[in-house]
């Protein structure tokens, strides 16, 4: 699992195109807010945040089987058990997402303000959004790349599944915004983890039927 | 006769529910008035929304483990019948909620939740139609249904739970349970859960036998 592990990290070439597409996206959103004065409202803030964060994930996730050449599909295919090459690719997707995020998080903060009053429930609360969006999209993507026009597909598939998670993450961090008690969120914080949770187990024993055709 | 007994059931219970779903009395509450009667036609159609999908998500885990177009097929009718259910359930709400909240759709848990799902279903019908290899696109849908159900379906239950809600059954509206549902409306309302859920397993039915029969034309044609 580890060497699987690090031929996914032996492909980051377009590790560098993401961090070009998170910062010219957070540009983007400034100069069309900066109309305003530059300063959002905190909900408004909170919304764009995680938005931005959902279509980054969505673009740097898709990669991960897209991208992929169908000999090298089969040579994984003789190699490595299903499991681990699933685990991999979510670990791998996890650490790039949380990666993007933290720098999302830096260049949005450092031009439209930065509002978080409790900063380690914000940060867990972007681990945890890492997490779920690797888990998730990373099955997802696998299905698209079935497929004919599969970028399309992605996103249409993706989303729905996504946007319950997305609605808890948004709902968390407005509290972390808002600097509110840890317990005020806390049954919210425990439904991410066990959605995580049911999320990963479910691509865990899904994936080597999907893996196999 | 011995093996369609529940059709006739369903006939029966199905005339029940409308005769005295519609003539029977019901609690007089503010607001609600007559359409708490809505009741029996909206409701009953998101609990066998539920069974519906969750029989189509049975029959993909069987098609995995042992695959068969046959289970592929009666997968994919068990979903549409699911949708064609969570379509009504939508369109009996929003008339509902028009009379009684005064607006054909608010931002609610319970609605918002409601049209997610029947995005992720929309998206499986285009998941599907996207394979040109039938065995392929078997496996994949099958895949999805059980991936999204496993996803989403719980968060239906738990999120507008935890969260207020203008939807009767949350935040302290009028409930389902606690006392405006009385005795006798008890007995309408599971007759008409019941009697609208074999009406889906029926109208399945039907489409598998229809689905299966074009299949084997178009087999017989090949050939």
């Amino acid at each position: 699992m580890q060497k699987d592990f690090r031929l996914e990290w032996r492909q980051r070439a377009a590790l560098s195109g993401m961090l070009l597409y998170v910062g010219s996206t957070v540009f983007v959103c400034y100069l069309s807010f900066a109309l305003r004065g530059g300063n959002l409202p905190v909900p408004a803030w909170n919304a764009l945040f995680w938005i931005i964060l959902l279509f980054t994930a969505v673009n740097a996730v898709a990669k991960g089987f897209l991208q992929e050449s169908r000999g090298r599909q089969l040579y994984y295919y003789a190699l490595v058990k299903p499991q681990a090459v699933i685990l991999a690719k979510i670990g791998y997707n996890a650490l790039l997402l949380l990666g993007l995020a933290l720098v999302a998080f830096g260049a949005y903060a450092l031009v439209l303000g930065n509002p978080v009053q409790d900063m380690p429930l914000f940060l867990s609360t972007v681990v945890l959004g890492a997490l779920g969006f690797a888990s998730t999209l990373t099955l997802v993507s696998g299905i698209a790349a079935k497929a004919a026009n599969s970028h399309t597909l992605m996103a249409v598939l993706g989303f729905p599944i996504m946007i319950p998670m997305l609605l808890m993450l948004i709902k968390i961090s407005k509290n972390a915004l808002d600097g509110l008690d840890w317990s005020a969120s806390r049954s919210s914080v425990l439904t991410l983890v066990a959605l995580n949770l049911i999320v990963g187990a479910v691509s865990y024993v899904l994936f080597p039927f999907l893996w196999r055709s | 006769m011995a093996k369609n007994w529940w059709k006739a059931l369903t006939v029966l219970l199905l005339l029940y529910t409308a005769v005295a779903g519609l003539l029977l009395p019901v609690p007089r509450l503010a607001i609600l008035n007559e359409t708490i009667r809505n009741l029996y036609f909206h409701v009953p159609m998101w609990f066998g929304m539920t069974i519906i999908l969750l029989t189509s998500v049975v029959f993909s885990i069987r098609y995995l483990r042992n695959p068969s177009p046959r289970l592929d097929t009666l997968s994919h009718g068990f979903a549409q019948t699911g949708i064609l259910m969570g379509l009504v359930g939508l369109a009996t709400g929003s008339l509902w909620a028009r009379f009684t909240w005064g607006t054909w759709w608010t931002n609610d848990p319970k609605l918002n939740g409601a049209a997610i799902a029947m995005l992720i279903y929309g998206a499986y019908l285009v998941l599907r139609s996207s394979f040109a290899d039938d065995q392929q696109r078997a496996r994949v849908s099958a895949i999805y249904n059980i991936f999204a159900f496993a996803a989403a379906m719980p968060l239906f239950f738990i999120l507008p739970r935890l969260t207020d809600s203008l939807h009767p059954g949350a935040g302290g509206n009028p409930a389902f349970a606690k006392y405006d549902l009385d005795s006798n409306m008890r007995l309408v309302f599971y007759p008409a859960v019941i009697g609208w859920t074999l009406l889906g397993v029926w109208i399945t039915q039907l489409s598998v036998r229809l689905s299966l029969l074009k299949q084997h034309v178009h087999e017989k044609q090949l050939a």
